[in-house]
Parts: structure tokens; C-alpha cells; sequence
């Protein structure tokens, strides 16, 4: 079964002739339609598109000229990307039947490389949210038990991959979208340092926080993707012109001196003990591997999900001002002006969570409220900031849970602030800028994955993905699949 | 019972602030909702920030200039292709100001 493969197992089939691009792509488009209605990752499939492209990869490789390594891979992408030609949601019904007039810089750079792109992956609208059950569509389900949740908002992402449903995909991480679900999922789950990777043609969220990354099956086809996207865009002012190095080399490197933090403050009152007990067992697996761990302390961690949940809404109420029913998706007919247009609109179209934090953010930003709220909130971001800074004086890269628990059953989390709070151990690394990983590291006895979470110096991935190779090098987690019945 | 950190008369400009139409049902789960999470964040009121600069982007950022080129731009009809309503080259919306007596 090709879809079981990694990319870097499937490219050297490509190579070797026993498979074509072709094959995978059926397999895949296959596999969607028998197990997709169970998991229900995909919004949107382009499987005629994917087979084109998958035998214009065949004919590349047919005269042993394939783009690179991911020529021919079968892809997927959050519906937070701009897709030419291809609806667009952002999982919100504002944005139903939006079809956009072009792709978004990583969606480029994807099919510049030959990846063969199967569809649209779900998500909570707008990105807010942990678990896809703000999709205004339906709720994704987390492939190792179809009554929890995969986590959100890339739940979509992170399910495909870990149902090989998708042999790797694209998200986003705003405050843990990516590294959550992936924590939910076991899949390897990367959030590059904010400017590493372009957002041009990402739909905004929090302009100051979004970053874009991918989900991979393991270690190396996570740094294979973020090899193809990574790299300063003239289209995206914010991105960095910061080289990229080669991150397939840094996987070898091991961990043998690498100073490894381990935060006091991400071993708390409320952290699930078989999430905790496998946490340690990774650190103590790095240090069998010669790496030198120490504690370190990150202060300010329980003020992170405050600020953030000022910060957040409060960009977010300024970027979704443009879903006013004028240049695309929804209007509401039959009202009296344009304003009251504007209103019916945004309060047909968008969902619950999506109006609380537009509110929220309004409200922070208004008159008399915005030193006591966002400025208040950007100061905390400062100590936020100073304490990884701090921590980097002394080790190289810091080791924690990635969520304080394993993935949730549906509809457990009604309460809104219960359900941000799941957040806390992946906001502080969004507030202060840097790369954060989620890898694979254990189960529980029921059989859910555990996430454990890498965080790394500004424009380090490099030392991310090394730690983490070496960790999955010494485990046997990812040999371990979801069983789906068909 | 501690003050409400938010009045339903604030709910309401609040809304109208942002351009969202609310039902009565809304409203009050947004009040609720609201003012356990503004409750939440008043934890950062214990925080002393005296002296401590605010912080925008973590990555520092200054004016990022490129040169002034003429490029391609998107065909007007593809950009119009998404719009709810449009007329010709423009998009329609509602009116916008009162109509006088005499105007037709």
C-alpha cells in the first residue's frame, strides 16, 4: 500500500520505477473515498486535477527528470490557502462558494515542486479554535478513536496525515493549530519561526501571530515540506529574508552535547499524569542519547493565554473587517442600507466563536479599554518574550508537553475558556515568535498519542528537527497506525 | 457577586461596533461568555509592566521598501467574479445615503 509509505520511502519508488505518481494518486483518491466519510478531513476534493498532475509527474519520472522530492507526492492543504480555480472557506459559510483568482506563495511553491495536491482540508472557521467543531461544515474526527476530536484549528491536516489520507499536508499556527492537532493525531507537526515561511494568499487570522508549517508522517517528511516552503516572498513583507539552510542534513546530527530545557512551568497542577510520565521518558530517551538536559524556568507562562486571548481577537476583529458581503462570499439580501448590509451579513455568516472574538477584540480596542487590555497585553508579551530569551542563554532547545491532556471527546469542551485553556503550553511559543514541533511521543493505555513538543531559538528549525529525528530514531511510536474499518 | 466586567448596553455598541447583528439569545451568551473570559484576563492586572516596552511582532521589523515597478495586474473581471452583486465594472451595494424628495 503506497499510501502507508512516508515521502521520502514513496520519492524512491518514483526513482526506482516500482511505482509511478499515477499509482500513488489513485491509491490515495481511493482511500479518501472509503475512509474519508469516517474521518471527514477533506471540505473539498480536486481528484481530476490531482490525477492530471500526478501524470505530468509520470512523465517527468518516465524520463528520469522529476522536479525534486516531492515531485509526484500526494498533498493536501488547510482551506485557509488560496487555491486558483479551487473554493476557498476558511471552514465559514461567509466564505462559501469563494473561488479564488490565485494560490497562495506556498501553494505555488508546492506545485512548482511537482506535489500532486488531492483537496481541502477542514478546520474551525477562521482558525479559532482546538478541536474543528467550529467548521460551519461538520466536525473532523480523530482517526485513532472516531469520538474525539483531532484537535483544531488544522484538525483537518493532522487527520489526514495520520489516516494516510494525505501523505503529508499544510496548516497554520496562530496559538497551537498546528502542534495540538498534531499532539492529537501523532503525526509530526511543525510551526516555523514567525517570517520563515510566506503568508501571501493565507487567509489573516492574527496578522502578528499566523505562521504557516506542515504535518508529516515523521521527522523527515516534516522537514522535507518545510524545505519546499520556507524562504523569504517579495509578496509577504513579513517574511524574513533569512537563509534557509538544509534541513534533510541537519537530521543526522544527533543529539550527543545538545543542550535540552525542561520549563518548570509546563509540568503543572492539571497536566495529565500519562501525558507528564511520557514527557519524561522522552527527556530521559534524549539523554541516553547524550544530550544534557537541565531545568530552566519560563516565568510568565500562565499570563501567555491571557495576552493571547487579547492579542488574538484583537487582530482578528481588524482582518475580518473585510468580510463586509460586498467583494466576495455571502450578502444577505433585503437590507435597508449598507451597514445594516454589513451587520446581517457578519451576523448570518460567521459562527459562534468567530463573533465572540470579533467582540472580544472590539472591545479590547475601544475607547478607555485599549491600555488597560491590548497595551497591557503586549507588555506581557515583552516578559513572554524575555523569558524564552533568557532560556536560550542556556540550552539550545527546550523540551515540554505539547498539551496538558490527549485529544477530547466531542462536545466535552463547551466552555469557551475550557476549551482556549488546552492552549496554554503552545501560545507563549506564537507570542514570542519561535519554532515549535510536535512530535509523536507515546500513548496512553487507551491507545491515544501524546505530543511532545520541541521549541527552538528564532530561525532554528534545523536544531528542532534534529532533536526530533533523534528522538523518533530511538522510539518506536510511528510504526503504530490508527485502525480505520472500512 | 462581583460587578459584571460587561453590561448587555455594552454588548450592544460593542456590536455595533462590529458591524454584527445579534439576536436576544446571542446577546446574552455573548454577555455571559464575555465577562468569564475578560474575568480570565483581568489576571493580568497582577502583572506589574511598569517600564516594560510593548511588543508588536517578536521578530523586530523595520519599513520594508521595494522598488516602485509597474507589474501585471489581475484582470477586472476576475476580481470582480467573486462579488455578491455588481454592475458593470463596479460593485453594488445597498444604499448608502438618503434619497432627497427631488432627486430621482
Amino acid at each position: 500500500m503506497l499510501t502507508r509509505l512516508t515521502i521520502h520511502e514513496l520519492g524512491a519508488r518514483f526513482r526506482s520505477g516500482e511505482a509511478t505518481p499515477s499509482q500513488a494518486a489513485r491509491e490515495y483518491l481511493d482511500r479518501i473515498t472509503s475512509f474519508d466519510p469516517k474521518v471527514k478531513a477533506y471540505l473539498t476534493r480536486t481528484s481530476e486535477a490531482a490525477l492530471g498532475q500526478a501524470a505530468e509527474s509520470d512523465a517527468r519520472f518516465a524520463v528520469k527528470k522529476p522536479l525534486g522530492l516531492l515531485d509526484g507526492i500526494p498533498l493536501a492543504l488547510k482551506d485557509v490557502f488560496c487555491t486558483r480555480g479551487v473554493e476557498t472557506t476558511c471552514g465559514s459559510k461567509i466564505l462559501k462558494g469563494f473561488i479564488p483568482p490565485y494560490d497562495a506563495t506556498v501553494v505555488a511553491k508546492l506545485r512548482a515542486a511537482g506535489g500532486v495536491l488531492l483537496g481541502k482540508l477542514n478546520m474551525d472557521e477562521f482558525a479559532m479554535g482546538s478541536s474543528t467543531e467550529n467548521s460551519a461544515f461538520f466536525t473532523t474526527r480523530n482517526p485513532w478513536d472516531l469520538s474525539r476530536v483531532p484537535g483544531g484549528s488544522s484538525g483537518g491536516s493532522a487527520a489526514a496525515v495520520a489516516a494516510d489520507l494525505a501523505a503529508a499536508t499544510l496548516g497554520t499556527d496562530t496559538g497551537g493549530s498546528i502542534r495540538q492537532p498534531a499532539a492529537f493525531c501523532g503525526t509530526a507537526g511543525l510551526k516555523p519561526t514567525y517570517g520563515r515561511v510566506s503568508r501571501f494568499g493565507l487567509i489573516a487570522f492574527a496578522s502578528s501571530l499566523d505562521q504557516v508549517g506542515p504535518f508529516g508522517k515523521d521527522v523527515a517528511d516534516a522537514a522535507l515540506m518545510l524545505q519546499a516552503i520556507a524562504g523569504h516572498d517579495p509578496m509577504d513583507s513579513t517574511s524574513a529574508p533569512v537563509p534557509v539552510p538544509d534541513y534533510a542534513a541537519a537530521l543526522s546530527l544527533g543529539v550527543k552535547g545538545l543542550k535540552v530545557g525542561i520549563p518548570d512551568e509546563y509540568f503543572i497542577e492539571g497536566l495529565d499524569p500519562e501525558v507528564e510520565a511520557a514527557v519524561r521518558a522522552a527527556i530521559a530517551t534524549l539523554e541516553d542519547l547524550g544530550a544534557q538536559t537541565q531545568r530552566v524556568s519560563l516565568p510568565h507562562t500562565e499570563y501567555g493565554l491571557a495576552a493571547y486571548y487579547v492579542i488574538a481577537p484583537a487582530e482578528a476583529s481588524s482582518n475580518l473587517a473585510r468580510y463586509d458581503g460586498v467583494k466576495y462570499g455571502l450578502r444577505v439580501p433585503g437590507a435597508r442600507d449598507l451597514i445594516d448590509m454589513y451587520s446581517r451579513t457578519r451576523g448570518a455568516g460567521f459562527g459562534a466563536e468567530v463573533k465572540r472574538r470579533v467582540m472580544l477584540g472590539t472591545y479590547a480596542l475601544s475607547a478607555g479599554y485599549y491600555d488597560a487590555y491590548y497595551g497591557k497585553a503586549q507588555k506581557v508579551r515583552t516578559l513572554v518574550l524575555r523569558d524564552f530569551q533568557r532560556a536560550f542563554e542556556l540550552v539550545d532547545v527546550i523540551v515540554a508537553p505539547t498539551t496538558p491532556g490527549v485529544a477530547f471527546t466531542m462536545g466535552e469542551r463547551a466552555d469557551p475558556l475550557q476549551m482556549y485553556l488546552n492552549d496554554v503550553f503552545t501560545i507563549p511559543v506564537n507570542l514570542a515568535g519561535l519554532p515549535g514541533m510536535s512530535v509523536l511521543g507515546g500513548f496512553t493505555r487507551t491507545g491515544l498519542p501524546i505530543g511532545l513538543q520541541l521549541i527552538g531559538k528564532a530561525f532554528d528549525e534545523a536544531t528542532l528537527l534534529r532533536t526530533a529525528k533523534a528522538y523518533e530514531g530511538a522510539t518506536r511510536w510511528q510504526e503504530r497506525k490508527p485502525e480505520l474499518a472500512a | 457577586m462581583a460587578e459584571p466586567k460587561i453590561t448587555m448596553k455594552e454588548v450592544e455598541s460593542v456590536a455595533r461596533l462590529a458591524r454584527l447583528t445579534l439576536t436576544d439569545a446571542e446577546k446574552e451568551r455573548m454577555r455571559r461568555e464575555l465577562d468569564g473570559i475578560l474575568s480570565y484576563i483581568d489576571k493580568l492586572r497582577a502583572l506589574d509592566t511598569e517600564g516594560v516596552p510593548p511588543t508588536s511582532r517578536a521578530v523586530p521589523m523595520t519599513n520594508v521598501m521595494r522598488e516602485d515597478e509597474p507589474r501585471d495586474s489581475f484582470p477586472q473581471d476576475l476580481m470582480l467574479a467573486n462579488a455578491p452583486d455588481r454592475s458593470g465594472e463596479f460593485f453594488r451595494v445597498p444604499k448608502i445615503i438618503e434619497e432627497s424628495p427631488e432627486a430621482s
